[in-house]
């Protein structure tokens, strides 16, 4: 096991934790410049790749940081980064969760509450254009969505079995 | 919260989420389970919650992980949040690092994805419609609603530019109005 490499993985790792403001992907340029350009783990083609793979597969998108970390230092190595992730950003949430819990009846959380409501929506709207943007869509993906969402918003179908079914009609090759 | 959720339920719960996002579309499915199937949260604690786990810095999911799981149980949960939201996913891209770098080819899903995330799009443009109905009667919201979607959206302005232009705007409308005595 390589202790210095898995440090610098840590190092890294947990550094871009708490500058990620904004979420995991605001600081893809400077963990490129890091792994790509400072340390050689991977290259830039294979940055690339690692990016498309992880933002295809379920789950939080920083998920990136696993297969980095496990090129630089192997399947400790992905630990590592991931765990490396986490850890800052998740203790700075904690705090403001519990700051948030104890706020329970004062205007401000009142405030947030109500006020942020709209610009969460449109947030979600914009992510839900950027979405298809990345993921590339033809018409054919347009009119599928088109439909899904008509069946999201008038019946009741467990979303699951939509999404296999999209899944499935991808697979035919009609989107 | 007298029924709270058990740390095991809290595991499981965001497993489910992180699962069923195969393609994207995690904010919509977080809503989907949290608000709609368990009922721990409603639309105005969730929605503002997403908005403030994105301006925190980290994984806009592992941070709502953790405050849903510091809600129930404390740190406890908040680890049992992030494990469940994370621990398929994390094996999966491993296994999907091993091909890539062994290989260089990745298991052939594309087409799968490229349909799941239509579907996941379209999950999330009804999230919109439907929280849209609760939060946006009035002008003001729909002002506020038009704008971030506009700067975030079709300018791309970084979160952060939009949000300090429009939360201030957004607390004064929304702060509670205290009688004249």
């Amino acid at each position: 096991m390589n202790l210095p490499r898995l440090i610098q993985v840590f190092l890294l790792f947990s550094s871009l934790s708490i500058l990620s403001i904004g979420g995991g992907n605001t600081v893809l340029p400077e963990m490129h410049r890091k792994a790509v350009g400072d340390y050689h783990w991977l290259t830039d083609k294979q940055f690339a790749d690692v990016f498309a793979i992880s933002q295809a597969a379920p789950g939080p998108s920083i998920l990136i940081v696993t297969m980095i970390g496990y090129k630089a230092a192997g399947v400790v190595g992905a630990f590592v980064a991931t765990i490396a992730m986490m850890i800052p950003a998740g203790l700075l949430v904690y705090l403001v969760s519990r700051i948030w819990e104890r706020a329970k009846d004062s205007p401000a959380r009142k405030a947030v509450e109500k006020g942020f409501a709209p610009l969460t929506v449109g947030l979600i709207f914009a992510s839900a254009l950027i979405m298809s943007k990345a993921a590339d869509h033809g018409w054919q993906a347009f009119v599928l969505t088109g439909i899904c969402t008509f069946i999201f918003c008038t019946t009741k179908i467990n979303p699951i079995f939509v999404v296999a079914v999209a899944g499935f009609i991808g697979w035919l090759g009609w989107v | 919260m007298s029924d709270r959720p058990s740390l095991l339920e809290l595991a499981l719960t965001f497993n489910h989420i992180a699962i069923a996002s195969f393609g994207g579309g995690l904010s919509a499915w977080s809503r989907e389970v949290l608000v709609i199937e368990k009922r721990w949260m409603e639309d105005e604690e969730f929605l503002s919650a997403v908005t403030m786990c994105r301006i925190l810095p980290g994984a806009n999911q592992v941070n709502l992980a953790v405050f849903v799981g510091v809600k129930f149980r404390g740190i406890p949960g908040a680890l049992a949040s992030v494990f469940g939201l994370t621990l398929i996913p994390v094996l999966l891209v491993l296994v999907l690092a091993y091909f890539y770098f062994q290989y260089h080819e990745i298991p052939a899903v594309a087409g799968i994805l490229k349909g799941a995330a239509a579907a996941a799009v379209a999950l999330t443009l009804s999230m919109v419609v439907k929280t849209g109905r609760k939060c946006l009667g009035g002008v003001v919201p729909v002002l506020l609603f038009l704008a971030v979607f506009l700067l975030n959206g079709i300018i791309r302005w970084p979160l952060l530019a939009c949000l300090s232009l429009l939360a201030p705007l957004a607390l004064v409308w929304a702060w509670p109005k205290e009688k004249q005595p």
